[in-house]
Formats: structure tokens, C-alpha cells, sequence
């Protein structure tokens, strides 16, 4: 699949495409398949998010999960703080 | 009060009207009247990144020297406007990880208010210049070398010239032969020395780490403290002027040193600073007497050398953490940011708080960053050292491991920085585990860990280092050996295909393991290594 993350501007919180908006959560994230080009164009001019990008991902049993270890990392927070970022709030 | 430099008007003005700006700036950018493309240089030039969690704030500490006040403002900050923590980082700076843009210019206010700023902490210009941690109390300091770091500060704040350079430029000032600041990794270093009784300076240029790392070489032997601001802007011109601009891995000054080679450059400077005479660029006598009267030793109290070490967990700690002072009856005590199972060079709040306290009171009011993510209080009293020490270890301050195996430099890794390869901070906290049981016995030792090939965990300089790097998406760590940051600089080599994230923790233990049957009298892991050569530890390795 492909997730289309950013950050928040304001707070700039990690965010996920959720289909209608800006998720905080990982788990909320939809493929973004072909229309990826044309919702980060007009979140871009929304400037709402910044720095959008395109990963690669796949859906698993336990959700949404990208390919590559830094948005794994982005998606929890960090790894030797886990009482801190969205995995504090998870649980 | 602490020993340091004070903002005059003019200083306190031009930090109040940058916040004002960046005020504005922010509030047009949350308005949607600036893009982002508009936005991020006026950010970064306020040190304010996007990493990844969150924007992350990096706060100059100029030269390492921190007052009480300062210490408490980064405890509130830490307090008010992050998750309740900052990170002491390898350029004596602190960086802080959950910043919220809205809050930013508040942050920004609240640090003018005790003569601080983020200016200069990120771009291609002049960053925050550092300095020994024992700078003005070191015993075998030739001058306390703050006050041309300060000058040198004032010189290249704002410095219209030199706000667009090729790349970034870090600047180091020493003034003893022992080298606790990493001088010559520096794009220059400079270091303060004696001459038939006149002050000056031996200059070094191009140094650096990075993916291509060079060991400063010297340009000149020694420049009058009278024209040391001129010296370093003839340096800059010609960096400025020469260095590649159309290669971003090949820009900074250590590349154009490297490739014009030391004897063309040098010549090259000598020439611009013949051209720059009749410029008169040199700041008034009067300017650095002035600066200079701030770094007046403070008022010592007579005192003897000596203490009680009947505590056998304060004496470990003593003889560990404390350097030997120029006064009598003085010590200077580093405080550890590593214990073991931590996380390298993270201050909570609290423990800011409790440090800056420490400080008025025990420390006359200063406390010092260092490269290697520790703190110091540079000014104890011998007398007071060991209700000082209870204290620390009250609040987990006191680990006794200053340059032992866990005192490890480590970067934020892949944890909080988006240029990672790999995590950094959970492979230092394996090792501090695996080997803190056996560091006494280790002595000196020092492993520095980078999670991508910038290098800001210096792990070319470590007696061990530690490079994470991406090995289709999955972690993985080089094993470098032979560094040293010291005045027996040398940059560390790799010692052959890397190692997954337990792995790297057996491959150091393997290399200590060597090195304690192999080591002769009075050796380090650093002189083993150089006596014996890559091969027997490859071997030991690789088989
Ligand atoms: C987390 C955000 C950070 C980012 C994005 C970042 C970025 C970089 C980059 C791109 C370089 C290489 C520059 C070059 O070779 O031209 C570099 C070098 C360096 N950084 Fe960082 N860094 C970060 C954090 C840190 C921290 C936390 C420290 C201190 C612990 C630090 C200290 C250094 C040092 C000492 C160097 C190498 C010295 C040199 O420039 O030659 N950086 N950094
Ligand atoms: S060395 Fe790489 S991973 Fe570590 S802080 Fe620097 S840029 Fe980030």
C-alpha cells in the first residue's frame, strides 16, 4: 500500500492520510494507491501538514505497517522512550 | 555570579529583535501567508528543525559555559514547552525534541531574557563556537581561552559576509596541550599559546568528520591575540571564495584544504591576509579588554588541597570524576549524563533544576557542557565535594564513569533524527550494560556511536566506534578502532563487514576481551591498538 505521512504544522505531530484527513494514528492509515500525487499536492497547498511524503507499506493483522524502520519508528515514537509519543497514549 | 561573558545593550537588542521577527515570521506561517519552502530557512536560522517526532529546538550554549539562571530557564523550557527533558549534545549545545511551532517564539523570548538564543545553530554560516569544559580552571591552561571565544562570537554573529557559506563551520578554542574539546576535528581550531611571552594562537583549518573526515592540519604556528579576528576572516575568505559550492559533500573547508593540499592553501590565506591590511579589520584593543575583564578569576577562598575519601562509593566517584584545578583547595567535577542503561546526555527538568542549585551553591554559579555530553561544575570547593557528591547520587547524577567504557558519546540515531540509518542510543545502553561491571578494570576507554554517516556521535574519534548504517532496511552497525578526539588525534579505522544490533555489542566485547590479555603495563585500549596493529583484532573478529 502507500501511506502518505507528514507532520503537523502547527504542533508538528506525525500525521497519516486517513481518506478524508490528518490522522495521529498509524492504525488509521489508508492506501493512497494512484490518487497519492494528487492528495499530497493539495495538502501542500492547504499548508496544514508539512513535509509530505509517499512510503511504501503493507496492511497487516495489526494494521497499517510501512516498509522502512524510520516510519515504524515515526508511527510509535521513540523506542527507548516508550512512555512517550502516540505509543504513551495507546495504551 | 558566574564567570562570564554579559550582553550589553547592543547584544540584548539584537536577540530581542530577532524574537520579535521570528514572532512575526511564525504567526504568517500559521496563517497559511508563508509555505513551508518560504518557512523552513527563517526557522532553521532560529534552530528550530522538523525531525521525527516533532520539531526539534537546538540551543546554542556559547563555548559550553552555562550560569545558574541559564540552567533553570532550560529546566522550564524543558518543563513548559517540551515533554520534561532536553539532550546535551556532542557540540555542547542542547536540543530539545517536542517542540510545537505555536510555542516557539515564546521559547525563543523566554531564553533572551537570560542572554540566550538559537541563532546560528543550523544553516551554512558560523555555528556555536566551543571550547574546553575546564576552560579558566584547568590547571594547564596557558590563558583561560573564553574571552577569544567570545570574541570570536561577536565577530561571527550576524557576520553579513560569512551567512552563506558553503556549508556549516564549527570553530574550537583551546588553550592547553591536552586537548579536551576536539580542536582539531573543527573547520578551525585554534589553540591559545605562549610565544617570548606574547599571547597568540596556532592555527589549525580543515578539520572535520562527517563521511570524509580530516584531521585539521596547522596553517600557522602562531598569530598575535591582536590579530586573531583578522587571521580567521582571511581563513574564511578564501574558504568562502574557493570552497565547492556545487557539491554538497564536498563543501565543506576540509575538502578544499584536503584538495588544494595544506601548502597551497596556506599560501592563499597568507595572501589574502596581506590584501586585508590596509582594512584595518581588527576589533579595538579596547573591545577584547573588555570582554576579557568578564573572565576575571572569581574570588577563591583560601583553601588546602585535600579531602575525606573514607566513603568508599565517593572515593571511586573522586578519583573517576574529578579534574585537578588551578587553585588550591579546588576541584572541578564532572557530572555523568551516562548512567548505565540511560540515555546518553539527557537532563530531566528536575535534574537541570537540581544541577543549576548545585551550582549556586557549591560551584560559584557556573556549569560547564561537555563534547562528551556531560556536565561540570567547574568551581567546587575540595570541602564541599562530598555533600556535593551526595546530592548528585540522591538524583542519579553520580555515575563514576567519566572516560570508562559506559561514558559513551551516542547521537539521537534513528530514536529522533530523520537522517538516520540506525538507532544509536539503544546499542550505547546494550553496551554500557554489557561492559560498566568490567570498566574499572577497562580504564580509559571511549566508544562513540553515530546512527548515520554525519558523524555527530563522532565515531571516528572513538578509541571504539560505532557506525550505524541501512542495510536494506534493517539496521546494521560498522565496527571502527584506533580514534582519539585528544591531542593524540587519530581517526579510527573499520574493521571489516558489520554487525546486527547484538552483534555489535559481542564484537566490542571481543575487542576488550583482546585488549585486557594482550595489554601491557599502564596501557589503554587506545596504546594496545596502536602497538599491535588492526590484525589481531580482525582476527579475533573474523577469524
Ligand atoms: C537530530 C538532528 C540532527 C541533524 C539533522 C544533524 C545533521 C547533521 C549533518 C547533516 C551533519 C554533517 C555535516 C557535514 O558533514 O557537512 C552533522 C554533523 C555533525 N553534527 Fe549533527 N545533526 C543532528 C543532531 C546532532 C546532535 C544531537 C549532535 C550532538 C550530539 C550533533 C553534532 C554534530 C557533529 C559533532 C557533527 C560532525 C562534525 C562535523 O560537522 O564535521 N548533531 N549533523
Ligand atoms: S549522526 Fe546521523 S543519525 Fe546521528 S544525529 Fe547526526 S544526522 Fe542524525
Amino acid at each position: 500500500m502507500i501511506i502518505l505521512t507528514g507532520n503537523d504544522l502547527k504542533t508538528g505531530d506525525v500525521v497519516w492520510w486517513d481518506g478524508q484527513g490528518w490522522s495521529r494514528h498509524l492504525a488509521d492509515a489508508v492506501d493512497a494507491g494512484d490518487e497519492a500525487e494528487a492528495i499530497m499536492a493539495r495538502e501542500e497547498a492547504a499548508r496544514r501538514v508539512n513535509a509530505v511524503y509517499e512510503i511504501e507499506g503493507e496492511q497487516t493483522a495489526e494494521g497499517p505497517r510501512p516498509a522502512h524502520i524510520k516510519d515504524r519508528v515515526r508511527g510509535r515514537g521513540p523506542t527507548v522512550r516508550p512512555d512517550l509519543g502516540i505509543q504513551a497514549e495507546a495504551s | 555570579m558566574a564567570t562570564m561573558y554579559k550582553y550589553d545593550d547592543y547584544d540584548q537588542t539584537m536577540v530581542d529583535a530577532r524574537v520579535a521577527e521570528f514572532r512575526d515570521q511564525t504567526a504568517r506561517r500559521l496563517a497559511g501567508d508563508l509555505t513551508e519552502d518560504q518557512f523552513k530557512p527563517l526557522r532553521l536560522m532560529n534552530g528550530l528543525y522538523l525531525q521525527l517526532h516533532a520539531y526539534m529546538l537546538r540551543v546554542a550554549v556559547p563555548y559550553g559555559t552555562l550560569s545558574g539562571a541559564q540552567m533553570h530557564m532550560l529546566a522550564t523550557i524543558a518543563r513548559k514547552y517540551d515533554k520534561g527533558y532536553g539532550h546535551f549534545t556532542t557540540r555542547q549545545n542542547i536540543q530539545y525534541n517536542w517542540i510545537q511551532l505555536k510555542d516557539a517564539p515564546d521559547i525563543l523570548a523566554d531564553l533572551a531574557t537570560v542572554e540566550m538564543h538559537a541563532i546560528q545553530t543550523s544553516g551554512n554560516c558560523i555555528r556555536n563556537i566551543s571550547s574546553d569544559q575546564f576552560a579558566g580552571v584547568a590547571a594547564d591552561e596557558v590563558v583561560d581561552p573564553r574571552p577569544y571565544a567570545e570574541l570570536l562570537r561577536q565577530w561571527s554573529s550576524f557576520h553579513p559576509e560569512f551567512s552563506y557559506l558553503p556549508r556549516k563551520f564549527k570553530i574550537a578554542v583551546i588553550a592547553s596541550d591536552e586537548d579536551r574539546a576536539a580542536m582539531r576535528l573543527h573547520d578551525i581550531g585554534i589553540q591559545m599559546v605562549e610565544k617570548d611571552g606574547a599571547l597568540g594562537a596556532k592555527f589549525f583549518a580543515g578539520g572535520g568528520m562527517g563521511r570524509t573526515p580530516m584531521i585539521g592540519p596547522c596553517v600557522r604556528e602562531f598569530v598575535p591575540v591582536d590579530e586573531l579576528i583578522s587571521f580567521s576572516e582571511a581563513v574564511l575568505r578564501v574558504y568562502n571564495r574557493y570552497g565547492r559550492r556545487d557539491n554538497k559533500y564536498k563543501a565543506r573547508i576540509k575538502i578544499l584544504v584536503h584538495e588544494m593540499g595544506i601548502d597551497a592553501f596556506r599560501a592563499e590565506v597568507d595572501a589574502e591576509y596581506e590584501k586585508m591590511q590596509p582594512l584595518d579589520l581588527e576589533p579595538p584593543r579596547a573591545e577584547l579588554k573588555r570582554i576579557e575583564a568578564f573572565f576575571a578569576p572569581p574570588a577563591y577562598e583560601a583553601a588546602e588541597d585535600g579531602y575525606d575519601l573514607s566513603d568508599p562509593d565517593f572515593a571511586i566517584w573522586a578519583e573517576t570524576n574529578l579534574f585537578p584545578h588551578k587553585v588550591p583547595g579546588y576541584a572541578a567535577a564532572t557530572i555523568s549524563l551516562k548512567p548505565v542503561g540511560g540515555i546518553p546526555g539527557d537532563a530531566s527538568a528536575d535534574q537541570m533544576d537540581l544541577i543549576a542549585d548545585l551550582a549556586a551553591r557549591y560551584s560559584m554559579d557556573e556549569v560547564r557542557v561537555t563534547h562528551a555530553q556531560n556536565l561540570v561544575l567547574p568551581n567546587v570547593k575540595q570541602a564541599d565535594l562530598y555533600a556535593l557528591w551526595q546530592e548528585l547520587d540522591g538524583a542519579g547524577l553520580a555515575p563514576a564513569n567519566l572516560d570508562r567504557a559506559s561514558d559513551i558519546i551516542a547521537c539521537p540515531g534513528l530514536d529522533y533524527c530523520s537522517l538516520a540509518n540506525a538507532r544509536s542510543i539503544p546499542i550505547a545502553q546494550r553496551l554500557a550494560e554489557r561492559l560498566a561491571p568490567v570498566e574499572r578494570r577497562l580504564g580509559d576507554l571511549q566508544i562513540k556511536i553515530s546512527g548515520c554517516i554525519n558523524a555527530c556521535g563522532h565515531h571516528h574519534a572513538g578509541h571504539i566506534g560505532i557506525l550505524g548504517v541501512d542495510k536494506k532496511g534493517v539496521e546494521s552497525y560498522q565496527l571502527l578502532l584506533g580514534g582519539s578526539a585528544a591531542e593524540d588525534v587519530s581517526l579510527a579505522k573499520i574493521t571489516g563487514p558489520g554487525f546486527d544490533e547484538h552483534g555489535i555489542v559481542d564484537a566490542v566485547e571481543t575487542v576488550t576481551n583482546l585488549y585486557e590479555s594482550e595489554r601491557q603495563d599502564g596501557e589503554r585500549f587506545l596504546d594496545t591498538y596502536r602497538r599491535l596493529g588492526m590484525a589481531p583484532f580482525k582476527e579475533a573478529l573474523y577469524g
